[in-house]
């Protein structure tokens, strides 16, 4: 047989680089085309969260008072209806009655009217509106009591609408995916290497040191986590950090169940049994052939953590226990959309959509890789 | 001549995997006469268990086969599974490999054994329950009326095999396909199924296909042979014919691959590596956490054995007898009684830290060369990985010179090293784990089956190469094994084990010449140990008239 050549040492130097199992799942994820489809959606989602606050021109705190609650659309704003209310009520202010507004363009032609002369500095006010800019005088008359001043229309998108207190929803929604993504990435991240570790060690091990380590488990799965959350809260105030912290302290303890099943499987493997008739250490072992081969599950089980911690977020955040403003998280816009599903539609529309389409992706991508790191594939 | 039972004609198989497609069988032509036994030889990757898999429509879902298979005239490939029902189960009955996992754990084996009959036969409950005891009665379990309702795993894995064999009966199929059925079982209990199997068939009057790598099985109970090579007949015909005049090469191959040849002993003044006397392990199983009845097992129960530099101490015995307990017991990777010295070091009294510094000369090579490499490290990790923990000196370039070293030693091609176990064989795999042994230069290795899993032509490649390294390092091996063929080829010294204990110890030479126990005599005469020339080759059962 082949195998049993002995071959010159001038082969030495070009090694044959073998495909790890890692490279192999790889191939096999890239064929499954909804995990694919997933990864381009989420890696999209997660690009426009973080960049696209800066593009959509609304910081995400800005708020439109001329704006509360208005409706989703592709057109700029503002629309024709709004201009001639708006006019009045400035008009009101500068005490000129405004007469044959008309709009050309991107700009309103008004004529004001007033019993005295108007203090042109009162034109101010249109600048002041979200609605327009600045206003030029064109013509007096009457000694002033006539005016006609173009205003340019100020342009604005509100493809997403706005919120109760009129901040652009687009970009809030961004921000809160941004968050939400944060949160679901670092706390499962804390969970994951804090469980892995500690189900390792527990699983290997094994005798009085798993009994023990295990109860301590039982014993933190025992506490009621939203008593957990709240007395954190009421302890230290209401913060990010915090967040990761409750939810990671909560979460690890699965990943600590999974990982120490799987250790004791491993750990009677002959590969393992092979490392301890080495001499290799007891660190060595857990590090070089427990973990490694556990990461499988892991990392099946991470992406099923994460949109399960982004949920819980927006869970705590809908009571009222998350983020605070003005920040946001996508648990609290959907919270405020619920509260104004009558009104205004879109404020629990979008966001709802945003953390639905996440969590489709993670969980696809989850399946993808549960499939691709199958070992029955192999 | 009368019509075949069984036609298959042109037979491919093909599977979709993930590097293309893989043409497992390759337009093969068999004929199954009735009453007669076939057996399909060829190693692992032979396709021979795909041709019959294929046969029985149980092929993996990434799998399909092309070509024809005829029972008595009906053709079956194609057919959907409901109407292949009507055959499979009935007529074309099939055992399996493993008796452990054949049965579902769940239901007594009476309910299982019943399901043939109530949908294939249509019986009824209790009709099928007196058929049941019938044939268990049939392949001689014992006290059939209370069997019946055990649980599989209240029973061994021969009498397992028995009650997989009694559901392959029980609609009187007309063709049996026996899928390696004695490989995963002791020799001695293997003997009982082969000899029940050819009674069977002689009162039953059925065809039995017998799918082996075993070509001692192949010798003593087929009529006709085809040998299989990487999805093709290269041979066929009447066994005796065949084994006393292959043709093709491969086949010359395999009769050929018997481990033979003898050690040379060691010099007489060579000293001792190993020294055990009274080793004693003992299994205690807990009753829980609040106490509960505790049991205790003693799995090696006061066996002494002492190997010198160059010498091979061959451990022989079957499943469960203690002998790789015993292995791991002088390695102290268990703990143990008794006294265990390493050249002049007492090991007793060492504990695992202050062990470690002395595991470079004890060394263990494990019988699984699928389970005992870590999938994820490359093999040249898995090898130098010794030398990580006992010269952290060495460089990491170093190390990578080391490892193509021993690659080269075992004679794999240097280059590879940096793929991973899975991209290996198991002959391959197995020759990683030796490396991986003898980079440290150990003084002792243990090897604790290391052939048993490989087919017979890498096997002896393996003995081959473990002699080598023996002859060169001066090493004392301690080889255990069920297998006969291969301890002999390697042993100075054998040692018969039964249940924890050594029923009897000798040279190579006065096992295997003059056995004294009656339990040696039934291991030996049970392993076929037919290839060796100056050796009758035994009686083999008269071939039924067709």
């Amino acid at each position: 047989m082949a195998e049993g050549a002995v071959l010159p040492v001038e082969t030495l130097k070009d090694t044959v680089v073998g495909r790890s199992l890692w490279v192999e799942a790889r191939s096999r994820l890239l064929r499954n085309k909804a995990a694919v489809v997933s990864i381009g959606l989420l890696l999209f989602i997660a690009i426009a969260c973080i960049f696209g606050p800066f593009v959509t021109g609304h910081p995400f705190d800005r708020v439109y008072p001329d704006y509360v609650r208005v409706p989703a659309s592709l057109e700029s704003y503002p629309k024709a209806d709004q201009v001639e209310p708006q006019i009045e009520r400035i008009g009101s202010r500068v005490r000129g009655k405004p007469e044959n507004i008309t709009v050309t363009g991107d700009t309103v032609r008004v004529t004001l009217v007033g019993q005295r002369p108007i203090d042109e500095r009162l034109l101010a006010y249109f600048e002041r509106s979200d609605l327009f800019q600045a206003a030029k005088v064109v013509e007096r008359a009457d000694e002033g009591r006539r005016l006609v001043v173009d205003v340019p229309l100020k342009k604005q998108y509100f493809f997403f609408g706005t919120d109760t207190n009129g901040r652009d929803l687009l970009t809030r929604t961004m921000k809160a995916g941004q968050i939400s993504l944060a949160i679901g990435l670092l706390a499962t991240f804390v969970a994951i290497l804090i469980g892995v570790v500690y189900g390792a060690t527990s699983g290997y091990m094994g005798g009085k040191v798993d009994l023990v380590m295990m109860r301590i488990v039982d014993v933190l799965y025992s506490l009621p986590f939203i008593f957990f959350v709240i007395m954190l809260v009421v302890f230290f105030g209401r913060n990010f950090v915090l967040m990761f912290i409750a939810v990671g302290a909560v979460e690890w303890l699965d990943m600590a169940r999974i990982v120490r099943g799987q250790t004791l499987s491993i750990k009677r493997q002959e590969y393992v049994q092979a490392a301890e008739a080495l001499g290799v250490e007891t660190r060595g072992i857990i590090r070089r052939h427990v973990i490694p081969n556990t990461l499988g599950p892991v990392v099946v089980y991470m992406t099923l953590l994460v949109p399960k911690v982004i949920l819980l977020e927006s869970f705590l955040s809908f009571l009222g226990l998350g983020v605070q403003e003005p920040n946001t998280s996508l648990g609290v816009l959907i919270s405020e959309g619920a509260k104004n599903i009558q009104g205004a539609p879109w404020m629990l529309i979008y966001p709802s959509i945003t953390l639905v389409t996440i969590l489709f992706c993670l969980n696809f991508i989850g399946d993808g890789l549960r499939d691709a790191l199958d070992p029955k594939d192999r | 001549m009368t019509q075949p039972v069984l036609a298959v004609r042109n037979l491919n198989v093909r599977f979709r995997t993930g590097d293309g497609i893989l043409h497992a069988v390759k337009g093969i032509d068999l004929d199954i006469n009735p009453g007669e036994t076939v057996a399909i030889v060829g190693e692992s990757g032979s396709g021979k268990s795909q041709t019959m898999m294929s046969v029985m429509g149980l092929l993996a879902s990434n799998g399909w086969a092309e070509g024809s298979v005829k029972y008595r005239g009906d053709e079956l490939i194609g057919l959907p599974p409901a109407k292949l029902n009507d055959y499979r189960g009935s007529k074309l009955t099939m055992i399996f490999q493993e008796p452990m996992t054949s049965l579902d754990p769940l239901y007594r084996i009476g309910h299982q054994l019943a399901l043939p009959l109530t949908t294939h036969g249509g019986m009824s409950k209790s009709a099928a329950r007196k058929r049941a005891i019938e044939l268990l009665e049939l392949v001689r379990i014992p006290d059939p009326q209370r069997r019946i309702d055990s649980y599989p795993h209240e029973m061994s894995g021969g009498q397992r095999q028995r009650v997989m064999i009694a559901m392959a009966l029980a609609n009187n199929p007309d063709v049996l396909i026996a899928d390696e059925p004695t490989t995963a079982l002791d020799v001695t209990v293997q003997a009982q199924i082969l000899e029940l199997l050819a009674d069977l068939q002689k009162r039953l009057g059925m065809s039995i296909v017998f799918i082996t790598h075993d070509l001692g099985v192949v010798r003593r109970f087929a009529d006709r042979t085809y040998v299989m090579k990487t999805g093709e007949v290269v041979e066929s015909g009447e066994t005796e014919a065949l084994f006393s005049a292959p043709k093709h090469p491969y086949t010359k191959m395999l009769i050929d691959a018997e481990p033979r040849g003898r050690k040379e002993p060691p010099p007489a003044d060579a000293r001792v590596v190993l020294d055990a006397r009274n080793v004693e392990v003992t299994f205690n199983t807990k009753g829980g956490l609040f106490g509960g009845v505790k049991h205790t097992l003693k799995a090696v129960d006061g066996v002494s054995l002492s190997v010198r530099a160059g010498e091979t101490v061959g451990v022989v015995g079957e499943s469960g007898s203690g002998k790789s307990t015993l292995g791991r017991a002088i390695l102290r990777l268990l703990p143990a009684s008794g006294h265990v010295r390493f050249e002049d070091r007492n090991l007793m009294p060492l504990d695992r830290s202050a062990m470690r510094p002395l595991r470079r000369h004890l060394q263990l090579v494990f019988q699984d060369p699928f389970g005992s490499l870590s999938p994820r490290m490359t093999a040249g990790e898995i090898v130098t990985e010794g030398l990580l923990v006992h010269d952290p000196s060495i460089s990491r370039k170093d190390r990578d010179r080391r490892a193509a070293q021993a690659f080269e030693e075992v004679r794999l091609n240097p280059s590879w090293r940096n793929r991973f176990p899975h991209e290996f064989s198991g002959g391959q795999r197995q020759r990683i784990a030796i490396a991986r042994a003898m980079i440290l230069h150990p003084k002792l290795v243990v090897l604790d089956e290391p052939t048993s899993a490989l087919d017979r032509s890498v096997q002896k490649e393996i003995v081959d190469l473990l002699r080598d390294l023996q002859k060169a390092h001066g090493l004392a091996y301690v080889f255990i094994s069920h297998d006969l063929a291969v301890v002999r080829a390697l042993s100075d010294e054998i040692m018969v084990m039964k249940s924890g204990r050594v029923v009897e110890r000798g040279t190579a030479e006065e096992i295997f010449h003059h056995p004294r126990e009656t339990y040696t005599r039934d291991l030996i005469a049970a392993a076929f140990l037919n290839a060796d020339p100056d050796e009758a080759p035994g009686t083999r059962h008269a071939p039924l008239a067709s």
